[in-house]
């Protein structure tokens, strides 16, 4: 599934990351790879924008973003 | 004396301006409590132990192949510049992330330390950082040290010293996942065998190297003879990669390998790790700033509740000081006797600069705002926030950043929004800035509000509308610019959410004391000078047939009122036919539409120098014995055109220090041009609206 589905407080496993080079980088440096954990921390209305935790991490990303990103929820 | 050129890099938010400032003893470098604080080089020397210490903040960046403009900064520094020692700054809480950078710097082959910040953080969490450990596996010197206690902050100077005077290079026992060990191996023996050497490469590192396909290294090999047998082997061990890693992209195995090798370093290196407090505290109070729901009112109202603190605290000082400005105007002039100095101090400069400076306490408490916002952590909530928001306007949820430090100055503003990735966003943002009113129109609006608005107690929440007006008008036009003329593809919207921080009064203090510093040096200064130049101006060419004849008229007539009228209708005349009153009265047919007189004609024009100008203008030219500034506005301009008058102060063009930087950030003149047509297009039609309502409803 992709992390856009979850909701706040979800656990899951991320399963593959799937955007362009740019920004596949800056997700990696922030710990956001496969393989890596993450939980939901917080949505705006309407889930424009996410906040997750990833390896103690809080990262801030828009609904679009959190859709190129494939999940496995724990 | 031997000079060590000292280079900071890090991620963004670890402590690198913090740390300068704590091993410097000085404050002079900005720290704020989100991403992209810095974004220009910066140097800071100092001596410390016979040696000149020369350091060099760089922006922070995740990756050393950054992602945005100010992070392309670090890496074009590393890269190319000559420097002695790298400090390497991890935020000891972050330590897994952080040592992403530390992999990819230690390919640079420089000398580095690296300094493990926070440590009283680490401490309070109950991380326990195993530093030896550490040592031995990355294979630089490492030093625990605080930027917020200073712990650990003179060992690090003495390991740089050391190191600068010794002769070696980092040796690190990194392991790679065992796939790519087993190839690492393999290439390394081969590399061996030929006794093949290349630059001060090691034969391991020229296998990795060959792996992560570097392509400097590639260049350099490509006439090699080796290259023949080397390329199957690379291909081979690249096949088993791939079928490892489930992909077949060289960057993402690179992270991957990364992130693996740090998670075990991490593993090894982190004694004890009990749940933290400090996370659990974020969490909570993310649960109420970045509410679904309540999330925006609450920053609206935190906003609302600063401009009420600006305008009914700050202007109790304020009244005291024009006072006191004003009896000192009244003393100097008892005690001068030269006429022309006299006037020029009093009317000219005491005037000019007074008006100015008896704003400072507003001001302050501006910057006290701004500083609370930039150093607690909630500035990126609320980017985050309002990214949802933003994006239906066509901007970017990090234009927040640099359209909040618009309110203070324009100036930063403008290379705060280098941290915008795309170019398009950059500029629109850019484009807009102007409409955050800066802290020097504040003074402004404060005049005309406490001078036309007779109930203090909706003075505050004016100037709220005020500046949410401005806000609001730029996203606007934000909307427009985007339509009309960058159009373009959506820049993804990720960031890094900094833990909160509970900021010392220290940090605050000095934040808030080098703005009000540069804003009383201004006055002083720049403000002092164009004070001189109004007064002189509105003063000559003196009219000595026009004086004559009213002297002699007021001589004639023996009814006081008359007299006084007379008086006043010379100094009129006088000020009208001044070069001051030459050029307002050439320039005011443009404005006339808009209500405005010619003194607030060159009011407006001088403000293109700097806005502070505009209040010391006003105070020049409306110049009258006794009474306030605000109540002889009052008396001589009507409402409609007070308000039409604040609405063009708020949309006009940034002052020229503003400009100027303007253009160099958008990159040309011509873009200033741009900028000036726009922004007096804008200024001039809203005006004209206000103008007209308020004439209407009024
Ligand atoms: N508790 C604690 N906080 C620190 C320490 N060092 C820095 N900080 C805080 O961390 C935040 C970031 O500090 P900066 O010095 O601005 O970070 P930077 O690395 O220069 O950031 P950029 O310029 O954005 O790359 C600020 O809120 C500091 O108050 C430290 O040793 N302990
Ligand atoms: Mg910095």
């Amino acid at each position: 599934m992709k992390l856009l589905e979850l909701h706040k407080g979800d656990r899951a496993l991320i399963k593959k990351v799937d955007t362009d080079e740019a920004l596949k980088t800056r997700l990696a440096s922030f710990g956001v790879v496969r393989g890596s954990e993450l939980t939901v921390e917080a949505c705006s209305i309407g889930k424009q924008t996410m906040e997750i935790l990833v390896d103690g991490t809080l990262i801030g990303l828009r609904g679009e973003e959190a859709e190129k990103i494939e999940v496995e929820k724990l | 004396m031997d000079t060590i050129k000292i280079v900071l890099a890090g991620q963004p938010n670890v402590g690198k301006s913090m740390l300068i400032n704590a091993m410097s003893g000085s404050n002079g470098l900005k720290v704020g409590n989100f991403s992209g604080v810095t974004v220009e080089k910066t140097e800071v020397c100092f001596e410390h132990h016979c040696h000149q210490f020369e350091m060099v903040d760089l922006p922070g960046t995740y990756s050393i192949r950054g992602f945005s403009k100010e992070e392309k900064v670090a890496y074009e520094y590393l890269s190319n510049e000559e420097y002695d020692v790298i400090i390497n700054v991890l935020d000891s809480t972050h330590l897994q992330r952080n040592l992403l950078l530390t992999l990819e710097l230690l390919k640079l082959n420089k000398k580095m330390v690296l300094a493990l910040n926070m440590a009283d953080e680490a401490k309070k969490e109950g991380i326990d950082i195993d530093v030896k450990q550490l040592e031995k596996i990355i294979g630089v010197p490492v030093v625990l040290v605080s930027a917020n206690t200073k712990e650990g902050v003179d060992e690090l100077l003495d390991k740089i010293h050391d190191i600068a005077d010794s002769c070696y290079r980092p040796k690190s026992n990194i392991t790679y996942s065992d796939a790519m060990e087993e190839e690492i191996l393999d290439i390394q023996k081969f590399l061996d065998d030929r006794g093949f050497k290349i630059r001060d490469l090691s034969s391991r590192e020229i296998a990795t190297r060959l792996l992560f396909e570097d392509k400097d290294l590639y260049k350099e090999l490509r006439d090699e003879p080796i290259m023949i047998e080397l390329q199957p082997l690379v291909l081979k061990a690249l096949q088993h990669l791939y079928t490892h890693h489930e992909t077949k992209n060289i960057k993402e195995i690179k992270y991957n390998e990364y992130n693996a090798i740090a998670r075990g370093i991490k593993m090894e290196v982190i004694k004890c790790n009990r749940a933290g407090s400090g996370k659990n505290l974020t969490k909570k109070i993310d649960d109420v700033l970045i509410h679904k729901y309540f999330g925006i009112p609450i920053f609206l109202f935190l906003m609302w509740g600063l401009f009420h603190l600006i305008f009914t605290i700050g202007d109790i000082p304020v009244e005291i000081i024009s006072r006191a400005f004003s009896s000192f105007g009244a003393w100097m002039g008892s005690h001068i006797s030269n006429e022309f100095l006299r006037n020029v101090i009093v009317d000219g400069i005491i005037a000019g600069v007074g008006a100015v400076l008896s704003f400072l306490p507003n001001i302050i408490l501006l910057y006290i705002g701004i500083a609370l916002l930039e150093t607690t952590g909630y500035m990126s909530r609320v980017a985050f926030l309002l990214d949802g928001f933003f994006h239906k306007f066509g901007l970017h949820g990090k234009s927040f950043i640099p359209l909040v430090t618009g309110f203070g100055c324009s100036v930063p503003a403008y290379m705060a929004a280098r941290t915008l990735k795309s170019e398009k966003d950059r500029l629109i943002t850019l484009f807009i800035i102007g409409f955050m009113s800066c802290g020097a129109r504040l003074p402004i609006y404060m005049l005309f509000t406490s001078a036309f608005i007779e109930d203090k107690s909706i003075a505050g929440n004016v100037l709220f509308v005020i500046y949410i007006s401005g806000a609001l008008l730029g996203l606007v036009m934000a909307k427009i610019l985007r339509v009309v003329v960058f159009k373009g593809e959506d820049e993804p919207f990720v960031m890094e959410m900094p833990k909160y921080r509970f900021p010392s009064f220290k940090l605050i203090w000095h934040t808030v004391y080098n703005n009000a510093k540069g804003y009383v040096k201004k006055a002083g200064s720049f403000i002092l000078l164009a004070s001189i130049l109004v007064w002189v101006l509105a003063t000559y060419p003196s009219q000595k047939g026009i004086e004559e004849s009213y002297i002699a008229k007021i001589e004639q007539t023996q009814n006081m009122q008359e007299k006084l009228d007379l008086e006043n209708e010379l100094n009129v005349k006088k000020l009208e036919n001044s070069y001051l009153g030459q050029i307002g009265k050439a320039t005011e047919p443009f404005f006339r539409p808009l209500g405005f007189d010619w003194k607030m004609v060159v009011a407006l024009e001088s403000g293109l120098a700097a806005k502070e100008i505009v209040v010391s203008t006003l105070s020049i030219l409306y110049n009258g014995k006794g009474d306030t500034l605000a109540n002889r506005l009052r008396d001589s301009i009507p409402p409609a055109s007070a308000m039409a008058f604040i609405v063009f102060v708020m949309l006009y063009l940034p002052c020229l220090a503003a400009s100027m930087v303007f253009a160099k950030e958008a990159g040309g003149y011509k873009y200033l041009v741009y900028l000036f047509i726009f922004t007096t297009a804008t200024a001039w039609i809203f005006s004209f609206i206000t103008y007209k309502a308020v004439e209407l409803f009024v």
